[in-house]
């Protein structure tokens, strides 16, 4: 890799031994891929997937001291992913013991050091970092330092953003520094499509299970759906994108999706159209049936398989406002029709605490309070680590949940059907 | 024995008992329980990886196609390497995912660690070695498999 003199200098040891130790780190990361040079990082903020003060992660947060210590702190603004904890979802005195004591006990450390870092604000905490709400969108053509799976195959997909598949720390030492490896998604050869995906679905497919189709057969290469346009249309509208939010989670999760192309809905797929797929690219035919066996394969790791769900998450990645909206109006109305005035499994809700800012200020906020949901801004998965948690019976219709955790997956409509019926039989 | 060759991203050598992921091998799913609870030998706890799902990690010949998952994987690996907790070496057959990368990179950086990882040993190696066998890692990226 050619490095500019200023960069070379930084590996040298112009700016001190830490910062030395994160071009370094940059420098081999690069090679590995074989990056010929770093590109300045041009977003205006970055964002980090690290967000929580876990003990294990001792390592990582005595990292974060030696870039504080050297007064590395003048890098870019970021958000985070969410926190862990929040008292209003519902735990035991155990699980709290647990939480507390044996699990987040640098919590504080942690968010201490991002202050010093610099995180953007108080509530800039969430997954989904690029909602206005939130207030980090990139542009399309920004080069990003980023982590977190979601967030990054949005940005790159969605928005047209420029970021590879960053590890947390990674992310932190690019806005540090202000330059990353250009290799992968940063360049236009990258970004081309590997796989055809042909949707021959009879019905709108789940966005949560067709990303986890997707992700488990390409792993970590860049598809290029088709069939999709007849449910998600050719604007990218708050529905289209809160499918290609969920669904690419699924594709990160399951698989290794950084990126992929819509079929005349997302900003490259509308510019270049199918001269993005790379010649040979091999096709996968996805149809109901398909779907069907791919969700019968998720493996079912409760110790009682016919338990009543103890909890339900809904929200991961966090819910867009309209989505908060649009399950709100779905639950009152099931309520209704079922002659019930709450949900009948404890369940909880995530969104960005920004989102859950605006939608207090909608009279849903009240609607979805009277059913019982609760609304959080937590990581679900950071409190289904709890192994006491891990033991509940927890439904989602979340696909990353359901890989990283004993959340065991049903659709969006299953969910809305078990958590509003008297005998909430999963 | 059988000898392959790949591409070295971290060098060193070791000597170690294979344990083999025909599936992407998810890093996260795989390390965050058995890290956080400290438990012996360091089990895989990725439910979706019937290859590994419950077998011991540390100190083993980890062979696998690549790294899958949350973008946390390679911090993940960044903290076993620095725990002492990592296997003996990561053998890829394919080239190796920028996760994966990074954790190895990091531990090679940040930390005294010693993890060989070698990568692009290519299909055959990962049809050859099975778990169990002994792996043997050059600091070439010459990886004998018997």
């Amino acid at each position: 890799m050619i490095l500019t003199p200023e960069q070379q200098a930084m590996l040298d040891g112009s700016k001190g031994e830490v910062m030395a130790k994160i071009v370094k780190t940059l420098v081999m990361y690069g090679d590995t891929f074989g990056a010929e040079r770093m590109v300045p990082v041009t977003s205006e903020y970055g964002h980090t997937v690290i967000s929580y003060g876990l003990k294990v992660l001792g390592p990582v947060l005595d990292v974060f001291d030696e870039i504080i210590d050297a007064g590395l702190t003048d890098g870019q603004k970021f958000t985070a992913d969410p926190r862990p904890l929040d008292k209003n979802v519902p735990s035991n005195l155990l699980e709290d013991l647990i939480f507390k004591k044996l699990m987040y006990t640098d919590q504080a450390r942690y968010e201490k050091q991002m202050e010093k870092l610099g995180i953007l604000n108080d509530d800039a905490y969430t997954c989904t970092c690029y909602l206005d709400q939130v207030g980090n969108k990139p542009g399309k053509g920004d080069i990003l330092s980023w982590a977190e799976s979601s967030a990054v195959v949005y940005a790159n997909s969605v928005l047209g953003a420029r970021c590879n598949r960053n590890s947390g720390m990674i992310e932190l030492f690019g806005s540090v520094a202000g330059f990353v490896p250009e290799f992968g998604f940063l360049t236009d050869e990258g970004r081309k499509a590997d796989w055809i995906i042909e949707v021959r679905c009879e019905k709108k497919p789940e966005a949560q299970l067709l990303g986890s189709a997707i992700g488990m057969k390409v792993m970590e290469a860049v598809p290029y759906v088709k069939g999709l346009d007849k449910w998600l249309g050719t604007e990218l509208n708050d529905d289209a994108c809160a499918y290609l939010k969920d669904f690419g989670a699924a594709t990160a999760s399951n698989g290794a999706v950084g990126l992929y192309h819509i079929d005349g809905l997302t900003p490259e797929a509308k510019e270049l159209g199918e001269s993005l797929i790379r010649e040979g690219a091999p096709v996968y035919v996805i149809d109901d049936a398909e779907l069907e066996s791919v969700k019968a394969n998720y493996p079912v790791i409760w110790a009682d398989k016919d338990a009543r769900p103890e909890l339900c998450f809904v929200g991961c990645p966090h819910l867009t406002l309209k989505q908060l909206c649009d399950w709100t109006d779905a639950i009152d109305k099931k309520l209704e029709v079922n002659g019930l005035k709450k949900v009948s499994v404890p369940t909880v809700f995530t969104a960005s605490p920004a989102v859950i800012k605006e939608f207090n200020k909608t009279d849903k906020a009240n609607i979805l309070k009277r059913s019982g949901v609760i609304v959080s801004y937590i990581c679900a998965l950071m409190y289904m680590n709890n192994p006491l948690c891990k033991k509940k019976a927890v439904i989602t219709c979340s696909n990353k949940l359901r890989t990283y955790t004993s959340a065991r997956y049903y659709t969006e409509d299953e969910i809305l059907n078990i958590i509003t019926s008297k005998e909430a039989k999963a | 024995m059988k000898e392959f060759k790949g591409r070295v991203i971290v060098p060193g050598t070791c000597s170690a008992e294979a344990l083999v992921s025909h599936g992407g091998f998810n890093t996260l799913a795989s390390f965050q329980m058995a890290m956080m609870f400290n438990k012996k030998g360091v089990p895989c706890g990725d439910q979706n990886n019937p290859d590994l799902y419950g077998q011991k990690m540390q100190g083993k010949a980890l062979c696998l196609p690549i790294t899958i998952g949350s973008t946390t994987g390679g911090m993940i690996l960044y903290t076993v390497l620095a725990a002492g907790k990592a296997p003996a070496c990561m053998l890829f057959s394919e080239s190796i995912d920028s996760l994966a990368a990074s954790g190895a990179i990091m531990g090679d950086v940040w930390t005294d660690s010693c993890m060989p990882v070698i990568d692009r040993l290519g299909d055959e190696f990962l049809e050859y070695v099975k778990t169990g066998m002994t792996v043997t890692v050059k600091e070439d990226g010459v990886v004998e498999v018997e």
